[in-house]
């Protein structure tokens, strides 16, 4: 039996003599990202920014009534700028409305906002069906908002931290930096084609904060390995290796998480597509950042093959001084 | 490598099949197979955003708590000096600032003002509740002390608990949940629930009832500005009501408050066949109640909910017994106002207001819909998952596949016991985990792979496979662990659910990735002895 290799063997690839490169452009897409989020702003669903969404079918009718709705919600008094879309099939929408600067000292402007709606859909179409309903006040959106950046935060240096305890600090140096890139390259994406950031989205980032490092662990634990035994390897040449031996490995496993990924995002839930297109961004980019920006990272921060032999400690010099001495 | 003693084998398969059978109630569902009664019978919940349902997310406003204290110190101290031995007299009340002041009128009284307030202010409980002030030798400060403010607002939130535990209950859904959270706030989840605006317009009345007579002295032109005459006060005529958007003014005192009802039910007025509300009063609220109507035949009095006047009838005769009836007015309740009200009163008044600051509902059939679509999506990429590794690792793949069934069963297993909740990202949670799982095996046997091409022999490069892939694993998993606990931390409702699925499955993919497909590979190896393997 033939067995599917999907790497060669003895694959040989210069990945890091398009390092510098690479980490220009990384850091460019990175300050890019950075200025969409500033300039653009991220589009902040019901959970971050309040306000309601309710999602409807119409039931027995063909499409829905978009146009019709927008007008109709459009004379309440209570709502300004409502994004109303269809959503799944042909006769389902979306409506979605952001708190207003009003809503504040009210907190239930969103729910008498989600109530409003949902009557001026009734009185036209009796048989209208609310599948579901996101209404959110001014003040639970804000401590959303807080514990997102929170849990990002103290995610990226909790593990980032962990690896200088198990590695040493230039891995958890190199690591922390690739996954600053990762979450940028993510921010910037939403940034940038205005998807819509929620809740969701930050269980998406810290899955994608998983994966990332999952990849750079493997690579970073050859890299350890092959320090040890090729003393005297130059260490580019000794990442080329590390990463060019854990390739297959890398390589099958981005395939196996796309492989289910794909599925989820054509058949899966309507309502979970916004998670599964941010895991899948995080695995492309994650697999690149693992290997263009935590391993180069370990170069300029001056990892050699000393980084891994315990060091000798003051005391024990001094013993093996004075036993040589004493032998002679 | 290939010893591997009995214990280990039984302890491994034991927590396998232990954590694996878990998961057959959630598979197959109550109903779908008989399940021995004598066995537990532990599920996975499915969340709200699958079965259906509504979570609403209520929350006091605090100041509110303190300025009914306030008002009720008030009422306390007026009694109190009231009732002092001779008549103590005080003016000048105030309660601007969220403190009550006032001047006692002869200097001579202030001690023994003094005296009467210490036993109202240092209240029942061990903390002390006011702070006592006198300033200008006449005049009293009383100020709310924090423990006292943080201990009055905890026990309204304790009886708001109950109060919306009861209304819900009277509802008669199945299964609610409610629980008190933080300071000031009520987790209410009411799974599979038809009609989430009944629910929300139960949660939202504080449901104050109070009768009072009307005052027959005022100047319609007056009441209509506003303005009541001295021991009246002004409320407006509710929407639905004889007068929507008219007022009326009625005596401060004298009248009967919901805290003397008992009970309350839906009812039909024999003649009308019109809905209306039975309440029954107790013993002091009924004789209060026969007293003033015997008293005030052919006079007007106001029935006023959380402020509101909802009808304002004549008694036609004394009412005795101690239960009336409250119907809706000029425009009549119907069935379900009435019954709302009815379970509103029979629950009890709110002690503070709740604002609905976040509701999620979500459709029964939505929620079926999802799961249809996310099990197909896992199904289909299982087997996509599962056809790569075999495809790729032959034996070994199988092996993997074996390990990825019972880690998808002991996933299940493990919620099941924990009695944890699945949510809509929580499938999304299943899909990363099959995705991932695998991950440890791919190294495990492309390390053998390299280990067989560097020329080790069989048993050396599956031995050393499995030993220097662990420390990448281990070191991969446990990062996981901590973004996934913070998620956990941080995160709220489905979220968690996501957060919940990532961590069982780090440890049941490890457990099944590792552990076992090395037991499979090793007894396949000393049975075998194969001195060559297809990889």
């Amino acid at each position: 039996m033939k067995l599917l290799k999907l790497v060669p063997d003895d694959t040989n690839i210069k990945f890091l003599r398009w390092a510098t490169p690479f980490y220009i452009f990384s850091c460019l897409i990175i300050a890019a990202s950075w200025f969409l989020v500033w300039q653009n702003g991220l589009n902040y669903g019901v959970d971050f920014a309040g306000g309601q969404e309710i999602r409807a079918t119409f039931v027995g009718e063909a499409q829905a009534p978009i146009s019709e709705l927008r007008q109709n919600v459009s004379q309440l008094e209570t709502v300004s700028d409502p994004v109303i879309q269809r959503f799944g099939e042909d006769n389902q929408v979306s409506i979605r409305v952001k708190l207003p600067p009003e809503a504040e000292g009210n907190p239930e402007f969103a729910n008498q906002m989600t109530e409003q709606i949902t009557e001026v859909m009734r009185e036209n179409h009796p048989d209208v069906r609310i599948d579901g309903v996101d209404s959110v006040s001014g003040k639970v959106s804000g401590e959303f908002r807080n514990d997102a950046v929170l849990a990002l935060i103290a995610a990226m240096v909790a593990v980032a931290l962990y690896i200088w305890v198990r590695f040493e600090w230039q891995f958890g140096v190199g690591a922390l930096f690739a996954l600053f890139h990762d979450v940028s390259l993510a921010l910037g994406m939403f940034a940038l084609f205005q998807l819509e950031f929620s809740l969701q989205i930050i269980a998406a980032i810290l899955a994608i904060i998983g994966y990332s490092l999952n990849d750079t662990i493997v690579v970073y634990d050859r890299i350890r390995e092959n320090l040890k035994k090729y003393r005297k390897m130059p260490l580019p040449e000794l990442l080329d290796l590390s990463v060019n031996e854990t390739l297959a490995r890398t390589v099958m496993t981005s395939l196996t998480l796309a492989l289910a990924l794909i599925p989820l995002l054509i058949f899966g839930p309507e309502s979970l597509f916004g998670l599964t297109a941010a895991i899948f961004l995080g695995l492309v980019v994650g697999t690149y950042s693992s290997v263009y920006m935590a391993a180069p990272m370990l170069i300029w921060m001056g990892v050699n093959s000393d980084s891994f032999i315990p060091q000798e400690s003051v005391a024990d010099k001094q013993e093996r001084i004075a036993r040589e001495a004493n032998r002679i | 490598m290939l010893e591997f003693p009995l214990w280990r084998k039984l302890l491994l398969w034991g927590v396998t099949l232990f954590f694996a059978l878990a998961a057959l109630p959630t598979i197959f569902g109550q109903g779908h197979i008989r399940w021995p009664d004598a066995l537990p019978n532990p599920t996975v919940n499915l969340g709200l955003d699958l079965a259906g349902g509504s979570h609403i997310l209520l929350e006091a406003d605090p100041s509110q708590v303190a300025a009914t204290r306030l008002e009720n110190m008030e009422e306390s101290v007026r009694n109190a000096m009231r009732n002092a031995d001779p008549r103590i007299n005080i003016g000048d009340v105030s309660t601007r600032g969220g403190r009550l002041s006032f001047m006692v009128q002869d200097v001579s009284d202030v001690d023994r003002a003094r005296e009467e307030l210490l036993p109202i202010i240092n209240g029942t409980g061990t903390v002390r509740e006011w702070d006592l002030e006198v300033v200008d030798q006449t005049r009293f400060v009383l100020t709310q002390t924090a423990q006292g403010a943080d201990q009055a607002v905890s026990s309204a939130m304790e009886s708001a608990t109950e109060v919306v535990r009861k209304r819900i209950d009277l509802l008669g859904t199945r299964e609610p949940t409610i629980i008190r959270q933080g300071d000031d706030r009520i987790v209410v989840q009411v799974p599979g629930l038809e009609d989430p605006e009944a629910l929300k317009e139960l949660l939202g009345q504080t449901a104050q009832l109070e009768f009072k007579l009307v005052d027959y002295e005022a100047l319609p032109t007056e009441v209509q500005a506003g303005i009541a005459p001295p021991g009246s006060e002004i409320f407006p005529f509710a929407e639905g009501s004889e007068q929507p958007g008219g007022q009326i003014a009625v005596r401060r005192l004298g009248g009967i408050s919901g805290e003397n009802l008992i009970g309350a039910d839906l009812g039909f007025d024999p003649e009308t066949n019109e809905a209306v509300v039975n309440i029954e009063f107790d013993g002091e609220g009924g004789r209060r109640f026969a007293k003033l109507s015997s008293e005030n035949i052919g006079r007007q009095f106001a029935i006023i909910l959380d402020d509101q006047v909802i009808s304002a009838p004549v008694f036609e005769s004394a009412i005795i017994g101690g239960s009336a009836r409250i119907s809706g007015g000029q425009n009549g309740f119907s069935t379900e106002e009435a019954s709302n009200l009815a379970i509103q009163l029979e629950s009890g008044s709110l002690p503070v207001d709740l604002a609905i600051v976040e509701e999620r509902t979500v459709g029964p059939d939505l929620g079926a819909d999802s799961i249809r679509k996310g099990m197909l999506a896992i199904l289909i990429g299982s087997v996509a998952v599962i056809a790569l590794m075999i495809a790729s690792y032959g034996r070994f793949g199988v092996y993997a596949t074996a390990a990825l069934v019972f880690n998808v069963a002991m996933i299940l297993g493990i919620m099941a016991i924990m009695n944890s909740t699945l949510t809509l990202p929580g499938l999304a949670g299943f899909v990363l985990t099959i995705g991932a799982a695998v991950d440890a095996n791919v190294l495990i046997n492309e390390r053998i792979r390299e280990e067989r091409k560097r020329g080790r022999r069989v048993i050396a490069a599956v031995e050393t496979g499995y030993k220097e892939a662990s420390r990448a694993i281990y070191d991969a998993n446990i990062t996981n662990f901590i973004a996934g606990a913070l998620l956990l931390g941080f995160g709220s409702g489905p979220v968690r659910g996501f957060a919940i699925v990532l961590i069982v499955g780090l440890a049941t993919s490890v457990f099944t990735a590792v552990f076992l497909t090395r037991m499979w590979v090793a007894g396949w190896l000393r049975k075998a002895r194969p001195t060559d393997i297809v990889l």
